[in-house]
């Protein structure tokens, strides 16, 4: 079975976001960018069902600016087989919408048959949480998204999913979407050897012309703010004084 | 954060340590501080990922990478706010293998680098003595060649990774007229009758790095240990000082940057007379100052160690590093420690750790003065 795995190139999350004075969005400029934290995730889990001998080639694709090259090499240290650069965008401030990416990705799909696609579940730049499910729709295949354990069971894969309150197992027919949450496992290091060894894995660059879609924006950023800023707290000398504040000022309790 | 120097297996290399440094060095070294060494497991597992052969040799299980390797190596360690963990590898990896991999024979080297490489055989380089550190010619420690091989006496003093390395590279005299040809090196392995450590060394910095005299008694070395051609040792000394003396800058320079995310962090937040410390123009000027002088050095570096990639002669430029980013980092430190008023002052707090431990990057490798007395010779 061949496994693709789509990863995207995210503002790193150790980074102090910082939104533009002009507030049309965050600053991206000369921050650090790495793989979305829940994408690592989907690859170390196609790693584990290659190495279980349930996957035979694990493929990787990013749809962005030319540099998400260096994600796709990440993916590939970590011990994926190749990959497919789709270079949508020029601009790294220019966010390519779960549409056009599904979209992109039902094509690859297309050509090259996988038996599943793992995705993380959300990206951590927009937080949009719709690629996995848009994909699923556009294929008419099966979904299971949010999963915390997943088991390859014939032609059926089983998906526990973390939802309000506990756990979910559902069954899914392959092929099918898998979306990941962040308990899935914990990602590998990339080994230095395995670092030098990515960079002689094939890589293929292609743009959305290729696949014939169109990624131009649908939706528009009125506006980004900051949260606000909290404001300082005050000290309680006793639980009393506590559970007064809370009765009569805050009126909580 | 784009360079013209760095690849992207060197910025992958980057994001692995970094990561690395955050999850299994930072929340245990405090212990490895207390206990005066870094422990063996954690020096395998930079083996297995392959941080510890980053320059060797794709055979040992290297990654044959260039002296950029090395440089982002030494940063990512730096950055760990633990001197004394970043020394225990890089003494390892940039200052004692080098000497069996630049110098070692096939046999010596097939004996010894897979080890090396995996963490298994932790190295340590043995030159300075009592009576004699930089002045590599001054040593006392002499080799007699008796049938067999050679026998080692001598002492040698400041030693890191000294007390539990596994095999030594050791400078001592052979004799000769020439004083330049009268040094060999050999290659001294634990547990080897007539060598023992003399004293375990406590220190003002580097607390987790294991320090120690070394003693040699009559010390038998057979032949197979003499580690390259017989009076060839200054010579690999001080080639080899180019390499550990850019990695100090580079290390040196990671940690003023870090000393002063953390310092920015503390003056930003810190309120005194109605204001942060921030608001004060005369602190945040100091820092602005220093940070353009770290960005400056720390661009240097990079270029510097791009030219001894390529082959070039740096000793000049690799000298003025070394003596600019010894006392440039003690610079940033008293600052730091300065904005950090009493706090600073706490010895567990990072900042005052960090300030203890800068304090020997314009002492080891090579102390300013003797820095700047090679940089003038080439004026």
């Amino acid at each position: 079975m061949k496994v693709l795995v789509p990863v995207k190139r995210v503002i790193d999350y150790n980074v102090k976001v910082r939104v533009k004075a002009d507030s049309s969005g965050v600053d991206l400029a000369n921050v650090k960018m790495s793989m979305n934290p829940f994408d690592e995730i989907a690859v170390e889990q196609a790693i584990r069902l290659k190495e279980a001998g349930q996957a035979d080639e694990i493929v990787i694709v990013s749809i962005g600016v030319e540099k998400a090259q260096e994600t796709i090499r990440t993916a590939l240290a970590m011990g994926a087989d190749r990959g497919i650069l789709v270079k949508a965008v020029d601009n790294v401030e220019t966010d390519v919408e779960p549409l056009a990416v599904a979209k992109i990705l039902a094509k690859i799909v297309e050509e090259e048959g996988p038996g599943l696609v793992l995705c993380g579940k959300q990206a951590i730049d927009n937080d949009m949480n719709a690629t996995g499910q848009m994909l699923a729709a556009l294929l008419g295949w099966a979904q299971g998204t949010f999963a915390s354990k997943l088991a390859i069971e014939g032609d059926h894969a089983s998906v526990t999913r973390e939802v309000d309150g506990g756990l979910q197992t559902i069954k899914v027919k392959m092929p099918a979407v898998v979306t990941v949450d962040l308990r899935l496992n914990e990602p590998r290091y990339a080994s230095l050897p395995n670092i030098m060894k990515a960079k002689k894995k094939p890589l293929d660059v292609k743009t959305p012309e290729d696949y014939g879609v169109d990624v131009s924006p649908r939706l528009t950023v009125v506006s980004v703010k900051e949260p606000p800023a909290r404001k300082a707290g005050v000290k309680v000398a006793d639980v009393a004084e506590l559970v007064d504040k809370l009765k009569n000022e805050a009126g909580v309790i | 954060m784009t360079s013209p120097f760095f690849t992207g297996e060197h910025a992958m290399l980057r994001d692995q340590l970094r990561r690395f440094v955050a999850e299994e060095v930072v929340p245990h070294a405090e212990a490895w501080e207390a206990e005066g060494s870094v422990p063996r497991d954690v020096l395998r597992r930079m083996g297995e990922l392959g941080f510890l052969g980053i320059r060797y040799g794709e055979q040992w299980g290297g990654a044959d990478m260039d002296t950029l390797g090395s440089v982002v190596l030494a940063e990512e360690l730096g950055r760990s706010t633990f001197g004394g963990f970043a020394i225990t590898v890089l003494v390892h990896t940039d200052m004692a293998s080098v000497h069996v991999a630049n110098a070692g024979t096939p046999e010596q080297r097939a004996r010894w680098m897979p080890g090396i490489v995996a963490g298994e055989t932790v190295t340590a380089v043995a030159v300075t003595e009592p009576g004699a550190g930089s002045d590599v010619k001054g040593i006392a420690t002499r080799a007699e060649q008796i049938p067999g091989g050679w026998r080692l006496s001598g002492s040698k003093l400041f030693i890191t990774n000294g007390v539990h390395a596994d095999l030594v590279c050791v400078a001592a005299k052979t004799g000769g007229e020439r004083p330049s040809r009268a040094v060999t090196m050999f290659a001294v392995e634990r547990d080897t009758p007539g060598f023992r450590v003399g004293r375990v060394l406590d220190k003002q910095g580097w607390r987790c790095s294991d320090t120690a005299e070394l003693v040699f008694e009559e010390c038998f070395v057979p032949h197979e240990n003499v580690l390259g051609p017989e009076g060839g040792g200054f010579g690999a000394i001080m080639r080899n000082f180019q390499n550990e003396r850019l990695v100090i800058a580079a290390m040196a320079m990671a940690e003023a940057e870090t000393a002063l995310e953390i310092t920015l962090e503390h003056v930003k937040t810190r309120r005194a007379f109605g204001g942060t410390l921030w608001d004060r123009e005369a602190v945040r000027q100091k820092l602005a100052a220093l940070w353009g002088r770290v960005a400056a050095a720390k661009a240097m570096v990079h270029q510097v160690a791009w030219r001894d990639g390529r082959g070039e002669d740096c000793v000049r430029e690799v000298s003025a590093l070394k003596a600019l980013c010894g006392e440039l980092v003690n610079e940033v430190m008293y600052a730091c420690v300065q904005c950090h008023g009493g706090s600073g002052f706490m010895a567990d707090v990072a900042i005052n750790r960090m300030a203890r431990d800068a304090r020997v990057h314009a002492i080891g490798g090579g102390a300013t003065e003797v820095m700047l007395e090679e940089v003038a010779k080439r004026l």
